[in-house]
């Protein structure tokens, strides 16, 4: 008797709690991967700040920030998303003008908009606004897309991703490119398309070499020769190898990392904090991290390919897959697989901005997951 | 036949479910791909790894480049790198920070109040740099840190080339200095080449040749224990420790005579003030005196917080470069000037003679703007006695007929208005004012209107016109090349120690000024020789065996009432005015152009003009051997 209560107890917090996540348009499943990252992240990221505690408290205050952005984009009706796409994108590619010819020029790269009471990089805006708006133009057209509007969306991306390149930022550029171009290729882009793409990307190599800063040309060097540049670029690689592969399967424990600890890890709050995973808590401790990449990224999927119209399945496939993105170009540049690019690890890495974007990210996708059945 | 096709929304649901499921298998294999390379990284290379990060290891050490070496243009070393002690901490080794510092303290090796500044230098740095915290011991601290070095981890004793000036004080303000790298440094600057480099350049030529003088670090590898002490290598592992050369910045070659210099210097016997001397033919400075000066081997040394606060709160401000940053009214030196936009203008003729009554009234006007002489009038005077006397009222009236549009075009094209473009940098511009310029510097544009009062005191080097002592020299040298100016510079050539390549730079010729009639330039080069034969520079022209073009200047430092009568002796000392000569000699072929400022000086004849005779003789006179 006693027991049958308790259990219908439960039952009901959790259909209580089933019709709350309804009620908000959340998804479930969804939100609690993304809140386990986020808590393993600033489980890591403790050890990871040592002694500057304002650090790891400053994030959590973005962490509640993010969740807030995501809860209230998660409630806006989809197809708001869908009429906003076109001004959302023009506004965005705008701020990216203003920035290049009026904006305040931090570490030599002119990114960031002072507006008195914030600072923010209009190419954040870009992330999401690309994708969107690559969707809005080929949901109106019949899929897989004819050449003439492949054309047209690659135009829609390539404006806002040279203006993000020249400022100069190459990893925000990679990731606004890449979100377009997924969003190209869910949509079916011609299997013959995206092969010439590719031989096509492999002829323009020397050509964007070219274009390339010193700076960015050096860092593509130092993957391939580290010990070239041990002062410079080539150092991060190569301490960030020593503290992944000194961390062995089970670490050195959290907060014992020694090179993450004394300091010979650059950047271990932001962009190398993967490292500081790899060292301290060891493979389970990246292996657990890249689960619950999986699963986000898995569930992410299966909520795009649920969706009722082409514009939601094209924007949500987009967000899960340039997530993914995020997660690979930071593991493989810390463990050596790609060139030092400034990205950071998603969800786990110190730093706003792109936190804030990301979870909007997932908020518009559960918005749009969320209205998947009110059309029969 | 064209084809027309509809949405067809199950065919794409197909097809995008199609495409997630192989997204989804590209994603499942490059997470493989990163789970792979981790599982090398950490169980099949992870003993290689450990060792790296816990046993014996590869530090690597900083090789600083050597600083570029100055001479002057008699090959003179102006500024050298000595062997030093210099006391260096490294963070991650010093265990606690401010128990360390705090140790420094009570040992002597810091003083307190630079703790803060220390501080936050060091944890600007990369935590595994050595951060110089003082840059030259002396023999005491030496000992001192002998004494106490058990109690201080991470801190460092090591010899490094430190920056010393030989000529101390003399020409400091166009040397200029280092100093240790701070914080403000580390934002402009591309940190990795700084990498075991202790000091940047921060004002002069240290400062604006930085990138030159500077040179490339190199490193070497040392194999260091667990706790990070260096070790010794075994059994020929030395070879696989990589050791990379630093690279020398380059040597400058300056246009400076520094022996020059001192004499400049030290004509001015304690007087503040500024001298500029130039090569009329190459734009060449040759002395650049700002006074008093400071010792730049303070900075180099590291100069401590209250040695610092001594130097900016002086009242004599030894640290303002008067000759780059000191706009003041050129006063009368610019009269010469005047007299030629009038005689280009063609509003007046050399013989044209005015009647100089002690006093100057706009028509209409009952403001009488005064002529400053003692016992009042000029009488009858043409451009040439108006030159030699400096008759204000002469001026007064060639300006009020010249009006100020045309005075503002001719002196700008002279260089009056904008930066020399001397190779250092802070430069100011001064003021050349105009009707247009009126508008822009102040508030409420449309209510300024030029008065014709202003163009009146503008014909004397009054009013709103400022001037730097680089801009009167240049024009000076202007009126001795008859119409060629050169942009001032103080490197002559970049030489490289390594290959003993000489870069020479070429003297930088500014468009020339082509007069109507080119005896226009005799008729204003012979006033200025009258002001130093019979005129108001006699005195200190006597006994020249040469000729010199002179023209002295008062800048009015605070303006006296319409009837009172200045009196030197009752105005206070930082209230008198300011005393100006400009000159070049020899007058008919000049080899040196100079523009004296003393500061509170008085008249221009009596304070000025001697230290410009001074420069004339050590520089035109042969040495007395």
């Amino acid at each position: 008797m006693y027991e049958e209560l308790s259990a219908s107890r439960t039952r009901r917090t959790v259909t209580a709690t089933a019709r709350l996540l309804r009620a908000l348009h959340l998804d479930g499943m969804l939100l609690a991967a993304l809140a386990a990252v986020s808590c393993f992240g600033m489980f890591v990221l403790w050890s990871a700040a040592g002694d500057n505690t304002a650090l790891w408290f400053n994030q959590l205050v973005r962490l509640g920030i993010g969740f807030t952005v995501m809860i209230a984009l998660a409630r806006v009706p989809d197809h708001v998303f869908r009429m906003l796409s076109p001004a959302g994108y023009a506004a965005g590619v705008a701020l990216l003008i203003v920035v290049a010819i009026a904006g305040d020029v931090g570490k030599g790269a002119q990114r960031w908009l002072d507006l008195g009471v914030v600072r923010f990089q209009p190419s954040e805006i870009l992330k999401l606004a690309v994708p969107m708006m690559c969707a809005w133009y080929l949901h109106q057209r019949p899929l897989p897309p004819a050449p003439r509007d492949v054309v047209i969306v690659l135009a829609i991306i390539v404006v806002p991703v040279l203006l993000i390149a020249e400022q100069p930022d190459l990893g925000t550029a990679l990731l606004v490119a890449a979100a377009g171009l997924i969003v190209l290729v869910m949509g079916g882009l011609s299997w013959a398309f995206i092969a010439g793409g590719v031989a096509l990307m492999g002829a323009a190599v020397p050509l964007v070499w070219h274009f390339l800063h010193d700076y960015q040309r050096q860092r593509v060097l130092t993957l391939l020769d580290p010990q070239s540049d041990a002062l410079g670029a080539g150092y991060h690689i190569i301490q960030s190898q020593i503290a992944i592969g000194s961390g062995g399967v089970f670490g050195k424990g959290w907060t014992n990392g020694t090179q993450a600890q004394l300091e010979f890890l650059p950047e271990r709050s932001t962009d190398f904090i993967f490292a500081v995973i790899g060292e301290e808590l060891g493979l389970l401790g990246l292996v657990a991290l890249l689960a619950g990449y999986l699963f986000i990224i898995g569930r992410g999927l299966f909520m795009a390919t649920q969706c009722r119209d082409a514009f939601a399945r094209l924007v949500g496939g987009s967000i899960a897959l340039t997530f993914f993105v995020y997660a690979f170009v930071n593991a493989g540049m810390v463990t050596g697989l790609l060139p030092v690019v400034g990205v950071p690890l998603p969800l786990v890495s110190y730093g706003g901005t792109s936190f804030v974007t990301l979870m909007a990210g997932f908020g518009i996708l559960m918005s749009l997951y969320s209205s998947r059945k009110l059309v029969g | 036949m064209r084809r027309v096709r509809i949405k067809d929304d199950a065919l794409e649901q197909r097809v995008f479910l199609q495409r997630a499921m192989i997204a989804a298998g590209i994603v499942a294999a490059l997470v493989l791909l990163i789970s792979g390379r981790a599982f090398w990284l950490q169980v099949l290379q992870h003993a290689h790894y450990v060792e790296l990060s816990q046993g014996n290891r590869a530090r690597i050490e900083p090789l600083p480049p050597n600083r570029g070496i100055l001479y002057d243009r008699a090959g003179r070393v102006v500024a050298e790198n000595t062997p030093a002690y210099q006391l260096e901490i490294v963070r991650e080794r010093a265990g606690d920070l401010d128990q360390a510092l705090a140790r420094l303290g009570r040992f002597g090796l810091l003083e307190p109040e630079d703790v803060p500044r220390v501080r936050r230098l060091v944890l600007s740095r990369r935590s595994f740099e050595a951060v110089p915290i003082a840059l030259q011991l002396d023999d005491e601290e030496v000992a001192r840190y002998a004494v106490h070095r058990h109690e201080l981890p991470g801190v460092f004793l090591e010899t490094r080339m430190a920056r010393h000036y030989p000529y101390g004080p003399v020409g400091a303000h166009a040397l200029g200095y280092v100093g240790t790298i701070s914080e403000d440094d580390l934002e402009r600057v591309d940190r990795e080449r700084y990498f075991g480099t202790g000091v940047i350049g921060k004002t002069g030529i240290e400062r604006a040749y930085e990138d030159e003088l500077l040179g490339v670090g190199g490193y070497r590898e040392v194999l260091v224990n667990a706790e990070g002490r260096p070790v010794e290598a075994l059994n020929g592992a030395e070879s696989q420790l990589r050791t990379v050369a630093p690279t020398a910045g380059r040597d400058l070659r300056l246009t400076l005579d520094i022996e020059l210099q001192r004499v400049a210097e030290e004509a001015f016997a304690g007087r503040r003030g500024g001298v500029v001397a130039v090569d009329p033919d190459n734009g060449d400075v040759l002395v650049f005196a700002s006074l008093p000066s400071f010792d730049p081997n303070g900075f180099a040394r590291g100069i401590s917080r209250s040695g610092y606060v001594a130097l900016t709160e002086n009242p004599d401000q030894p640290l303002f470069n008067r000759v780059l940053r000191g706009t003041y009214p050129p006063g009368s030196t610019i009269k010469p000037l005047m007299a030629l936009a009038g005689l280009e203008y063609d509003v007046i003729k050399p013989a044209d003679s005015v009647y100089c009554a002690g006093s100057y009234s706009l028509p209409g006007s009952r403001h009488r703007y005064r002529e400053p002489k003692r016992g009042g009038t000029h009488g009858p005077v043409d451009m040439h006695r108006a030159v030699m006397k400096s008759c204000d009222v002469y001026f007064y009236r060639l300006a009020n007929t010249l009006g100020i549009q045309r005075i503002h075009d001719s002196m700008a094209r002279m260089g009056f208005g904008q930066p020399t473009g001397i190779d250092i940098l802070g430069e100011r511009g001064g003021i050349m004012p105009s009707p247009d310029w009126k508008k822009g510097a102040f508030a409420r544009r449309e209510q300024q209107v030029w008065f014709p009062g202003e163009t009146v005191i503008v014909g004397i080097g009054q009013g709103y016109w400022t001037a730097t002592l680089l801009q009167l020299a240049k024009a000076t040298a202007l009126l001795g090349t008859r119409g060629q100016p050169y942009q001032p510079r103080l490197v002559r050539a970049l030489v490289d120690p390594a290959t003993g390549n000489v870069e020479e730079r070429k003297p930088r010729p500014l468009p020339g000024i082509e007069l109507t009639r080119a005896e226009n330039w005799e008729i204003i080069v012979d006033a200025m020789v009258a002001v130093t034969t019979g005129g108001t520079a006699a005195r200190a022209a006597r006994g020249a065996t040469y000729s010199i073009a002179g023209k002295t200047g008062t800048a009015q430092v605070f303006s006296v009432g319409q009837t009172e009568k200045y009196d030197e002796k009752e105005v206070a000392e930082r209230l008198r005015d300011h005393a100006l000569f400009v000159a070049f000699a020899p007058a008919e072929s000049p080899r040196l152009a100079v523009a004296v400022l003393v500061e509170n000086g008085g008249f221009g004849s009596s304070a000025a003009a001697p230290i410009a005779r001074a420069i004339f003789d050590a520089y035109l006179l042969p040495k007395a051997e």
